[in-house]
């Protein structure tokens, strides 16, 4: 049994060594940027904390018992026919149950307050963005200032960010981990995310979901900027010499692989609504489906 | 599926808990199996009928007399399957063979229906790769179409082994499955006609 | 004539994938040439292939799991090698490679290694735990096995002839769908897990009435084995679970050869659908395959404390509850595809839930070893091992199940090391304890310990190495899946990584040896007691390996741990007034001729050879008819011939009680096989 504590030692060392060495103290979910992913890790660590006052016994019996009753030890009490007692089988049903019960109260707290699809409310008002997945890249189209871009998502740190998330493709998965939770992307439908930063910064998302040949290159950076640098950067996207109107939304959507950042000075209107509606299922008025409101989006929450 | 079948000794067939038994056990068990898949193509149906994406509606396709034709030739078929277990408790093989052949007929005669439908709204350009909707109804009705005619493929089998064999132990435990599986398929007739027709007709 | 099957479908795109492609090939040949040389084939085909003795069917199942190991392990190393190197390159393996490899290492190890795994030790144990001669239905037993190799064989051979899925082992649409893949890789993926699938849940259903019909006098449903009663439950859920599986991929076919549109991103198709119905399928199949494992922990720990099992009916009940509960969970499996924060929250807390019976598993299971007399051969070593690791997996579990956090980690590498932190400690370390535990069972002979141990403690030190830093992975934010990457800080991770996946090659490079050396010294290691370890239940009373009939007389059982019993009260080398005839099913090629119907057909429905997929659908309907006339199924084993096997048996018995108690009194027994047959 010796082997096995050495065995233990050496990966704990092993781990510390990698932990000092190699940046996990920085790993976005050990150190979130934002109030969404900081909550949701919290929620992690003490769902951990609870969960060792299982563990901890468990390990402690298993190496305790190995040791103490190991046949090799005949001073041991041996009780070859004890297998019952009501006490400890009581003990033993109640003690995870109630583990459970106190960690399904701090779930359905915990989700109720985390949900994805929830306004955040600051002093601002919220940074409305549409994000579309395409194959291998992601396309972010501000409706507020009529510009879009590809694999850049720029805000300002001080509104919170509000997401509409389709596909025009397979089903992604939106994911920036220093900032919040991740989402999927589907055709057809709309998902929402909303989520604030901290301070100013970049931070890398990407999607998640396998997706195809492209897929080790869908990432893209999201930078949180002052309002100032934002007004800056809408500025600079609305000097790109691109407009996305149909015909070069069509070549946009072709496949590409890394694709490079991409600014856009015109959107055409109802773009992100049509993305929507080319996949929709059931016919009807085409003002219906054009105007996924925020109220229509709550009710149908993927907006089919 | 098929089972086979063990000629036991009665001493051996208490010892081993009855091999008649066991089949029955075993074929309730695939009836639940089978069961389970319907509920989901069911499932599926009601997720999906209203997507028609552009095409027609499935519903649009209906017609109640045509259904209602369907359900009297299946319901009777079950009726007729139920005389022949009875021919074949009361051991008179030919009367048996007659309700049988009658079976048959009845059961060709609902996926001879069955087909004329589907072939009707193919033409009509409701085929089941026009829209969601047209798919998850096909595959509903079609799946327990492909049933009944794996039991009128089976119904024959029968026949031939009552007039070859005889009404022998393990031929009559067969005949007790088949009829099992007759009238289970009626009962998801039964669902059909009120999940998918009556609404769809009654819209 | 041959559909869309052209020379193009030979792997020319890669050298690693012809590598594969002429492994395969090559391998094939060697065995095929192996067993001509030695003039095996009579002898494979009528004592093996078309055998419907349950040990028989129950020892091809296990050697095919094991096969499949080796070729999923390769598919598991070669991911590794990439992402250990793939920092701002290529790697060795382009994305359209690399995808095939996690299609198959996922659907190899689910469908092909655990599945036929838990089907071989349940066919082999089980009915010789509740006393019976066979399975309630032998032939369709044959019919499952060789359902299951079809649908390996459909797998392996996408190597040589086409490719694999690229769509993972979950084949989620639309990716999945003939629009963004139309090459025949999912097509594979599709008809081996459908052909396979039916020979589940025929399985299921056969498993079922075993045990319910065909126990011994006495035995009781509350006096069975632990095993059993696991078995029992996995059965049911194969029953229930796998038509979900049948349905759901039979859809993604249809959308794929006939244009329908359930899945389809256009025309009204529903993708989330796919998601639920695979998952209503998907959840229950986790436990469809760690119960059984749960089964043989529960053995052997019992076995080797020298102790009753602590918490029968705790242990039965939770089981149960775990088989039940499997099937209100499926919708963890996505949380992040947006449903409301209510129904979100109501499946993380029955996931939740589960947690409670588990841990009381835990728990009886430590209390079981509580003043017992502890031993430690390799069954044991798997078992505790399972135990510490297995409670880390627990953790990670619950931690997922809190859907908040889920949105943090689901589809990161934090996710895969959580599932194989299930599968590989709780899944296939219970199948390797019950693979040496009940070896000498199927076999006549232990298997030896040294090298055993020796494949633990690789295992158990290659899957910490390799999937410790995967959590770690996670929590940076690194997807699962990934060819290629550009952050350097992961790159050490998966260098770790990579270096565990190389200690668990040595785990299984020690299977290997331990079995080349048992089978060696298998004369020094026989069992001729049929009870090598001095076990409790009625499978350790039949002889080793045991007689077609396992049971001359059937056992009268009265109480739990019903061989221990009768060996205290003196009742379990008793021999009856007089033997009977035995009736037993007689073999037959019907279930190996429709295995290979099966694979035709798979096969010709992926190319779109309908002439072949015609012509092998209609001989399986011929075959099956066929079948169904033959009334003939058995043949008697006369009374004299039961009388002769049984006294052979009772002597070497007895020789070999000699034999160690003279052993014992000279104190010189150095033969490891020795020592463990004397406790």
């Amino acid at each position: 049994m010796k082997a096995r504590g050495y065995l233990r030692a050496a990966v704990a060392c092993g781990f510390a060594v990698m932990v000092a060495g190699c940046g996990l103290a920085e790993a976005p979910l050990i150190d979130p940027a934002g109030p969404q992913a900081l909550a949701e890790r919290n929620l992690l660590f003490t769902a951990l904390a609870l969960m060792m006052l299982v563990v901890i016994p468990v390990f402690a019996m298993t190496f305790f018992f190995i040791l103490r009753y190991r046949a090799s030890n005949r001073t041991a009490r041996y009780e070859p026919d004890w297998s019952y007692s009501g006490l400890v089988d009581t003990i033993i049903w109640i003690v995870p149950a109630l583990i459970v019960i106190s960690l399904g109260v701090l779930l359905w707290n915990a989700t109720h307050r985390l949900d994805p699809y929830k306004q955040l409310h600051t002093k601002e008002e919220a940074l409305e963005v549409q994000v579309v997945a395409q194959d291998w890249k992601w396309l972010f189209i501000y409706p507020e200032q009529g510009v879009a871009s590809v694999n850049e998502l720029a805000f300002p740190s001080d509104r919170p960010l509000s997401l509409r998330i389709t596909s025009d493709t397979v089903m992604n998965s939106f994911h920036i981990p220093a900032l919040a939770g991740q989402i999927y992307a589907m055709a057809g439908m709309q998902t929402r995310l909303n989520l604030l930063a901290d301070a100013p910064g970049t931070f890398t998302g990407r999607n998640v979901q396998y997706s195809g040949d492209g897929f080790s290159g869908q990432h893209f950076k999201a930078i949180a900027q002052t309002g100032e640098d934002f007004q800056d950067w809408v500025e600079q996207a609305r000097q790109a010499s691109d407009s996305l109107d149909a015909d070069s939304y069509k070549a946009l959507a072709k496949p590409s692989s890394n694709h490079p950042v991409t600014y856009y000075a015109d959107v055409k209107a109802n773009l992100f609504q049509d993305i929507i509606s080319k996949y929709a299922p059931r016919p009807g008025p085409p003002s219906a489906q054009a105007s996924v409101t925020p109220e229509s989006a709550v009710e149908s929450r993927n907006a089919r | 599926m098929t089972v086979q079948d063990r000629v036991h000794s009665p001493e051996e067939g208490a010892a081993q808990g009855g091999a008649y038994e066991e089949r029955t056990l075993g074929f309730w068990l695939y009836m639940l199996s089978d069961a389970v898949i319907f509920a989901l193509l069911f499932a599926t149906y009601l997720v999906m009928a209203g997507n028609i994406a552009g095409a027609p509606s499935p519903q649009s396709q209906f017609s109640l007399t045509h259904a209602f034709g369907e359900t009297l030739l299946l319901l009777t078929s079950s009726l007729t399957f139920g005389l022949a277990s009875l021919a074949q408790k009361a051991n008179r093989p030919r009367l048996l063979q007659a309700f049988l052949l009658v079976t048959f007929l009845l059961g060709l005669g609902f996926v001879l229906m069955e087909l004329v439908e589907f072939q009707g709204m193919i033409a009509a350009g409701a085929g089941p790769d026009q829209s969601g909707a047209l798919s998850s109804f096909f595959v509903l009705v079609g799946t327990h179409g492909l049933h009944v005619s794996v039991g009128l493929l089976w119904i024959l089998v029968m026949m031939s082994q009552v007039a070859l064999k005889g009404l022998t132990a393990p031929v009559s435990s067969r005949l007790a499955r088949l009829g099992l599986f007759w009238h289970f398929l009626d009962i998801i007739w039964v669902g059909i006609f009120s999940v998918v027709y009556l609404p769809g007709v009654l819209e | 004539m041959l559909g869309k099957l052209t020379l193009d479908a030979l792997p020319f795109y890669s050298w690693v994938a012809m590598g594969g492609a002429g492994l395969i090939v090559f391998g094939g040949f060697a065995v095929v040439a192996l067993i001509t040389w030695f003039g095996l084939w009579r002898y494979l085909w009528t004592e093996w292939l078309t055998s419907v003795d349950h040990k028989r069917v129950g020892i091809m199942y296990i050697v095919l799991a094991l096969v499949m190991l080796l070729r999923g392990f390769i598919d598991a190393i070669m991911m590794r090698a990439q992402q250990a190197f793939a920092l701002n390159s290529d790697g060795y393996l382009p994305p359209d490679h690399f995808d095939q490899i996690f299609s198959s290492h996922g659907t190899i190890m689910i469908f092909f290694m655990a599945m036929p795994f838990l089907s071989g030790l349940i066919n082999v144990i089980m009915p010789q735990q509740i006393g019976a001669r066979d399975v309630a239905f032998p032939f369709l037993n044959s019919l499952s096995l060789w359902l299951s190799a079809a649908g390996a064989a459909l797998v392996m051979i996408s190597l040589v002839l086409g490719t694999f899925s690229t769509a993972g082992w979950t084949g989620y649409p639309p990716y999945s769908g003939i629009a963004h893949n139309p090459s025949v890789g999912v097509d594979y993926w599709i008809w081996a897990i459908l052909v396979s699938g039916v020979g589940t849940t025929l399985t299921g259903i056969n498993f079922v009435v075993t045990i319910l019909k065909r126990r011994a006098p006495g035995m009781k449903l509350m006096r069975m084995p632990l095993f059993t009663w696991t078995a029992f439950c996995s059965s049911l859920l194969m029953i229930f679970a796998f038509p979900a599986l049948t349905v759901v991929v039979s859809m993604l076919a249809l959308d794929r050869i006939f244009g329908l549109h359930f899945f389809t991103n256009a025309d009204g198709g529903n993708m989330m659908n796919y998601i639920n119905l695979f998952w209503i399928w998907g959840h229950p199949e986790v436990y469809i395959l760690i119960l059984p494992a749960f089964g043989v922990f529960s053995e052997v720990v019992a076995t080797f404390s020298r102790k009753r099992l602590f918490g029968y009916t705790s242990l039965v009940i939770a089981t149960m509850a775990i088989g039940l509960l499997s099937f209100t969970v499926w919708l963890h499996h996505f949380f992040t595809m947006g449903s409301s924060a209510s129904v979100n929250a109501f499946f993380g807390i029955a996931t939740m839930v589960i947690a409670v019976p588990t841990g009381v598993k835990v728990f009886d299971w430590l209390l079981t070893m509580f003043r017992g007399r502890i031993e430690f051969p390799p069954p044991m070593l798997w078992t505790l091992g399972f135990i510490v690791t297995f409670v880390i997996g627990g953790v990670t579990g619950v931690l997922l199940a809190l859907p908040p956090v889920d949105y943090l980690m689901h589809n990161t590498t934090f996710l895969v090391a959580h599932f194989h932190n299930m599968i590989i400690p709780g899944v296939l370390f219970g199948f390797l304890a019950g693979y040496m535990y009940w070896f000498p069972k199927m076999f006549g002979f232990t298997l030896d310990a040294r090298w055993g141990a020796r494949s633990f403690w690789c295992w158990i030190i290659g899957f910490y190495l390799a999937f410790m830093p995967l959590y770690l992975l996670g929590f940076m934010g690194m997807p699962r899946r990934l060819e290629q990457y550009n952050v350097p800080e992961w790159q050490p991770y998966l260098i770790v990584a990579a270096l565990g996946a190389v200690v668990i090659l040595g785990g299984i490079a020690c299977l290997i040896i331990q079995l080349a050396v048992s089978i060696r010294t298998r004369h020094e290691r026989r069992d001729l007691t049929g009870d090598p370890w001095d076990g409790r239940t009625l499978e350790w009373m039949t002889a080793s390996p045991p007689a077609p009939y396992n049971f001359a007389v059937l056992p009268q059982v009265e109480s739990i741990d019903a061989f221990h019993e009768m060996k205290k009260q003196g009742k379990a080398d008793q021999r009856p007034q007089h033997y009977s005839d035995i009736e037993l099913p007689r073999s037959t090629a019907a279930g190996v001729l429709l295995g290979a119907l099966a694979f035709l057909l798979g096969f010709a429905v992926v190319w779109h050879i309908w002439w072949l997929a015609i012509a092998a659908l209609a001989a399986i309907v011929g075959t099956v008819i066929a079948r169904s006339f033959d009334d003939d199924c058995e043949f008697v084993l006369p009374a004299e011939e039961v009388e002769r096997t049984e006294t052979r048996h009772h002597q070497l018995r007895q020789a070999a009680a000699r034999w160690a108690a003279d052993s014992a009194r000279d104190q010189t027994a150095d033969s490891p096989a020795l020592q463990e047959q004397t406790p």
